[in-house]
Formats: C-alpha cells, sequence, structure tokens
C-alpha cells in the first residue's frame, strides 16, 4: 500500500512476508481455476466427437453393448420433463413460503422456524431425497419408477433454493411501494400480487432459473426414483424413464469406448444446458440491476 | 405498520392461509423426510444378524443379511475432513483474492468464474474424476508413498489412482465454490473503518488482512468450512464413480480401499433386494442425520452474527 508518511519505509521483512501472503492469494485463485479449465477442455474436447444429430435424435434402444452410435434423444426428453415437472411443484410452494416469511411472518416463532428449516433443507444430500422418494412414493405408497417420482425428488431440492432467492428479492421491494397501495385502500393480498410480486419478477425469475440449473445436473435422486431405460418414454407418469445426468452416468459405467465417447459427449450436452440456464439468469441480473454489481 | 387500520379484504384469508401452508409444507416435507427413513429402515435393520453400527461388511442381499455401517461411516467422514482440509485453505484464498487482492473491475467477473465450478453437475467431475484424475494422481501418490511413506497416512504397499485421497480431491474441487463464495461475503463486509485505520497507521496490506479482516471474518470462515463439510458427506455420483467400493476401515489414503454411505447407495441400488434397500435407506438415515447436525451447527455459528445473515443466503 501507499503510505507516504515520511517517517520510516517499511521494513524489508514486513514488505517481503507482504509480497509472499500476495504470491499464495493469487496461487490459489489459480489453483481453483486448474480444475474448471480441465474439466471444460475435457468435456468440450472429448463430447465433441459424438455431438451430431444421430446423438441428439435417437435413443439407446437396441444398440448392443459394443456398438458405436445412438444417442440421449430419450434422456434429454426425460430430463425436460422431470425438470418442468419439478418446478410446477417447487415454484408456487417455494414462492409462497417466501411471501409469507417477508409479508406474514413477522418475525414470529413460526417464521423464524420455517427460516431455520429452509437453511438446514439446502443441506440435505440430493441421495437423501431421493431415498425419501423412494421410500414414501414408491415403498409405502406402491407408486412405479417414473419421470414424476424423480420429479418430486428434485423439487425437494429446489424448494429452499426457490425460497431463498425469492425472499431476496422481496425484501428488496421498497416499503414505501406497500405503503402507497395500502394508502389507495388496496387490500394486503392484491399489493402482494399487483405490487410486490411484479417488482420482484425479474429477480425471482433469476432465482427460479439458478434452482433449475441446479437440479438439472442431480444425477442421485434420479437413479433412485427414475431408474434406467434405453429407450424413449415420454410418459412421466408410468414406468422407467432417462435423465441426461443418469445417462452419462450409466454410459461411463460401461466398460467400452464408444459408451464413454457418449458419456462425454452426453456431459457436454449438460453443461450446455445448465450453463446456458445459468448465464442468462446472470444476465438478466445484470441488466435488471446495475447498480448492484460490485 | 404491518397491522394497518385498513379494512381487511375478503382474499386477504386465503392468501394469508396459502403462504403460511407452504411455509408448513415445507416443515412437514423435512418431518416427513425422516419419519418414513425410519419406516422403511426398521424392517430390514431387524432382519439384520449383525450389529448394525458396528459390523463392517456390507451383504444386506445374503439370505441371512449382514450389514453395518461402520466403514461406510469411516469412509464418508474421512473423505470429507480430509477434501475439507484441502478445499478451506485455497478458498480462503479465493475469498481474499476477490474481496482484497484483485483490480475492481475484475473482482465480480472473477467471482462468477469460481462461482461456475459449484455449476458444473456432479456426474461430470466423477466422469473426469474417474478418466482423467484417477491415471494422473497414480505418479503424485508414487511419489507420496515413496518419499512421505512413514507417515501412516500416506503408507502401505499398494498404490492406486482409485483411492481415497484421489475421491477427496474431486470432492474439494466441488465444496471449494460454497466455501470461497460465504468467505467472500464475510470478508467484504469486514468494517471498512477498522481496515482504512490500519492502513493509516501504516500497516501492509497483509497486516491489515490478519489485523481486521480474518479476526472479523472467522465464525463465518468456520460455518462456510462446516458448510462445506456437509456437502461433501452427501456428495455421491462423482465419489461413486471413483471410490473402489470396498468395506473396511484404513487409514492409508493412497491404497485400493475406500467408500462412503452415499457412494454405496448408488452403487449397491442397482442389485438390492428387498431387505437391501431397507439397508441402503438405514444408512441414507445415517447419513441425514449427520448433515443435519453439521448444517445445523453452521447455521447456529452464523445465526449469532446478524451481520452474515445475508451472506449465508
Amino acid at each position: 500500500m501507499t503510505v507516504q508518511t515520511g517517517i520510516q519505509p517499511i521494513s524489508a521483512a514486513r514488505r517481503a512476508k507482504d509480497r509472499f501472503v500476495q504470491v499464495l492469494v493469487y496461487l490459489a485463485f489459480a489453483l481453483a481455476v486448474i480444475p474448471l479449465l480441465s474439466v471444460l477442455w475435457l468435456v468440450v474436447k472429448n463430447g465433441m466427437g459424438r455431438f451430431d444429430m444421430e446423438f441428439l435424435t435417437h435413443s439407446m434402444r437396441n444398440i448392443g453393448a459394443r456398438d458405436a452410435g445412438g444417442g440421449a434423444y430419450h434422456a434429454i426428453v426425460g430430463t425436460l420433463e422431470q425438470v418442468l415437472l419439478a418446478s410446477l411443484i417447487a415454484v408456487p410452494i417455494g414462492l409462497l413460503t417466501a411471501v409469507y416469511l417477508v409479508e406474514y411472518g413477522e418475525g414470529g416463532r413460526l417464521s423464524r422456524t420455517i427460516s431455520f428449516f429452509v437453511d438446514v433443507m439446502t443441506g440435505v444430500p440430493s441421495v437423501v431425497s431421493g431415498l425419501f422418494v423412494l421410500a414414501f412414493w414408491i415403498l409405502v405408497l406402491g407408486m412405479p419408477f417414473s419421470g414424476f417420482a424423480g420429479a418430486l425428488a428434485l423439487s425437494i431440492l429446489m424448494m429452499p433454493v426457490v425460497v431463498r432467492s425469492a425472499e431476496e428479492m422481496l425484501r428488496l421491494v421498497p416499503r414505501e411501494l406497500r405503503e402507497a397501495s395500502y394508502a389507495l385502500g388496496v387490500p394486503k393480498w392484491r399489493t402482494i400480487v399487483k405490487v410486490v410480486l411484479p417488482t420482484a419478477f425479474t429477480g425471482i425469475v433469476t432465482g427460479v432459473m439458478l434452482a433449475v440449473a441446479r437440479v438439472a445436473g442431480e444425477t442421485a435422486p434420479l437413479l433412485l426414483t427414475v431408474f434406467i431405460t434405453d429407450s424413449i418414454n415420454v410418459d412421466p407418469f408410468n414406468g422407467p424413464q432417462m435423465g441426461l445426468p443418469l445417462y452419462v452416468f450409466d454410459q461411463a459405467g460401461r466398460p467400452t469406448d464408444t459408451a464413454i465417447d457418449r458419456a462425454w459427449t452426453g456431459a457436454l450436452t449438460l453443461i450446455l444446458i445448465v450453463m446456458l440456464l445459468n448465464l442468462v439468469a446472470r444476465l438478466i441480473t445484470w441488466w435488471r440491476s446495475p447498480a448492484r454489481r460490485r | 405498520m404491518r397491522r394497518s387500520a385498513f379494512r381487511r379484504s375478503r382474499g386477504d384469508g386465503p392468501f394469508r392461509f396459502a403462504s403460511t401452508g407452504a411455509g408448513v409444507v415445507l416443515l412437514a416435507i423435512m418431518a416427513a423426510i425422516g419419519v418414513f427413513l425410519v419406516v422403511k429402515a426398521v424392517p430390514a435393520l431387524q432382519a439384520n444378524t449383525s450389529h448394525f453400527l458396528t459390523e463392517l461388511t456390507w451383504q444386506p442381499n445374503a439370505t441371512k443379511p449382514v450389514f453395518g455401517i461402520a466403514a461406510l461411516a469411516f469412509g464418508t467422514v474421512l473423505s470429507s475432513l480430509l477434501a475439507l482440509l484441502i478445499a478451506t485453505p485455497v478458498a480462503i484464498g479465493v475469498a481474499l483474492f476477490i474481496s482484497h487482492y484483485a483490480p475492481r473491475r475484475l473482482a465480480s467477473v472473477l467471482g462468477y468464474v469460481v462461482d461456475l465450478l459449484a455449476a458444473v453437475p456432479s456426474v461430470v467431475y466423477g466422469l473426469w474424476g474417474v478418466t482423467f484424475l484417477v491415471p494422473f494422481m497414480l505418479g503424485p501418490s508414487k511419489f507420496l508413498n515413496d518419499y512421505l511413506g512413514w507417515i501412516p497416512l500416506f503408507g502401505g504397499d499398494t498404490v492406486v489412482g482409485k483411492s481415497m485421497l484421489t475421491a477427496s480431491l474431486v470432492l474439494a474441487i466441488m465444496i471449494l465454490p460454497i466455501i470461497a463464495a460465504i468467505s467472500r461475503e464475510v470478508f467484504l463486509q469486514a468494517p471498512k473503518m477498522q481496515e482504512e485505520a490500519a492502513l493509516a497507521l501504516g500497516a501492509t496490506r497483509w497486516e491489515m488482512i490478519r489485523m481486521s479482516v480474518l479476526p472479523f471474518g472467522r465464525p463465518g470462515v468456520i460455518s462456510a468450512a462446516m458448510l462445506g463439510l456437509g456437502r461433501a458427506m452427501g456428495e455421491t455420483i462423482a465419489v461413486a464413480l471413483i471410490f473402489p467400493a470396498t468395506f473396511k476401515i484404513s487409514f492409508q489414503i493412497l491404497g485400493p480401499s475406500g467408500n462412503s454411505i452415499a457412494a454405496n447407495i448408488a452403487n449397491g441400488f442397482g442389485e438390492a433386494t428387498e431387505v437391501g434397500r431397507g439397508a441402503l435407506i438405514a444408512s441414507g438415515l445415517v447419513l441425514f442425520v449427520i448433515t443435519l447436525l453439521v448444517n445445523m451447527g453452521a447455521r447456529f455459528v452464523i445465526a449469532r452474527r446478524k451481520e452474515y445473515a445475508r451472506a449465508a443466503a
């Protein structure tokens, strides 16, 4: 730092220590970026080989253990349906919970309890949410393995993320807006629906997209609830489906090179979807509020 | 202000009810997770012919089921602690880099780059780990074994790529972003006045950080590390592809042994019988309880410092 006091220069030992720590800090950042670059580079390099129309439009049906070819169409369809269903369950519950915490909770015991358990819920391992749906939906209620069961497991992982991001956005809405609405005689619930939620809308959308991006890559809960199939199954309520992460896991576990190639391409497709969601979400925040940038 | 004098509308009741109900549903889900795991675990535990907490082997599918959590729990804790040991110093460095070292204009972009690490799905890390990192780690592991073999951790006669160390390294990469992100937020909230006072008194940048930023951030970093620990314990697919899936307790992290509760669930589910599924659910219950305790501990540390409330969201 430039401290020109004219009293005494900083001693060499102190300056050396300062430099040393600076090098360490820069090194730590480099160390963190290396695996990211390595992963992205290998996924692109190995994934491009099979990234063709056949991969995007065909399933693995009738593809023998050693055959090349085949694709992930069934997995892509499965992932889209599962994530959509999960969002349909998690977003309303998450959003309403956030509304409760911000507008109705008033710091009471229930709201503090809910708030605490939302935090704890973010830490529930994904495999546990899969086991829960397996135990409850499939083993106790006797429902079949299905895309919907997978969506249930994913929705449990989504809910706390949606609550937290929506809550933060709702708290950003200026109190004056609410008060202006009350002053005009608008009841509280209409104020929330017509004033608060629209004001926070883009922020909420961003949060939802980040939550979707998070669960789209989840494998463990799907493994326990959706099961694995090589065929196309467009009905998420009946019978085993596939999901893109599950597809990568399945292919990576097969011993042939052609399967490993398919796993890489599956990984590339998955990363493209997840990164796209992430990017769009960030861009929305960026455009909306330049003032919040650091 | 909240309880203002305006007349209540007819829509208010139902809307309030719905939003409160949603919150209660969330609580109910958390409770249901515990209840239903117990319900399906109990029959399997009753069929077990050994002691669940101390038995090492895992053969719940046999006609006389024998299974226990000991080896799996050991592997889960050891791999997560190793991951934490590797990730925390790097994460603190990354957080300091973004909060106090990087040029202001670049900081937010670089922070986003680190966040991207968290966006990569775990199965992709698994694929990367098993095809790239496993063969890559063979060299460094041999080196550690040759020259530092006298340390029990690096000892042993056989050195493999699919080891506890490789799995822990992947876990470390996966939990680094969350530890870095929370630490970064906490460091940014360190009182500017103190920082400037330290600098004005002639402190170097490092002395300023050591005197004002780190003491302020310590509880935040601790809870961030605990959240990372909880995440490492629950991580499934990446380590399921890397662990050699053995059932023994060994501190030799370069050798061909290692497993975790979560990895065992992913690997064992396909061929599990009725009792087998129950046994896996029982192990999941143990994992749930452990991660719950770790997370609640972390949240408790955060909750005591109000100023952290936003950082940890």
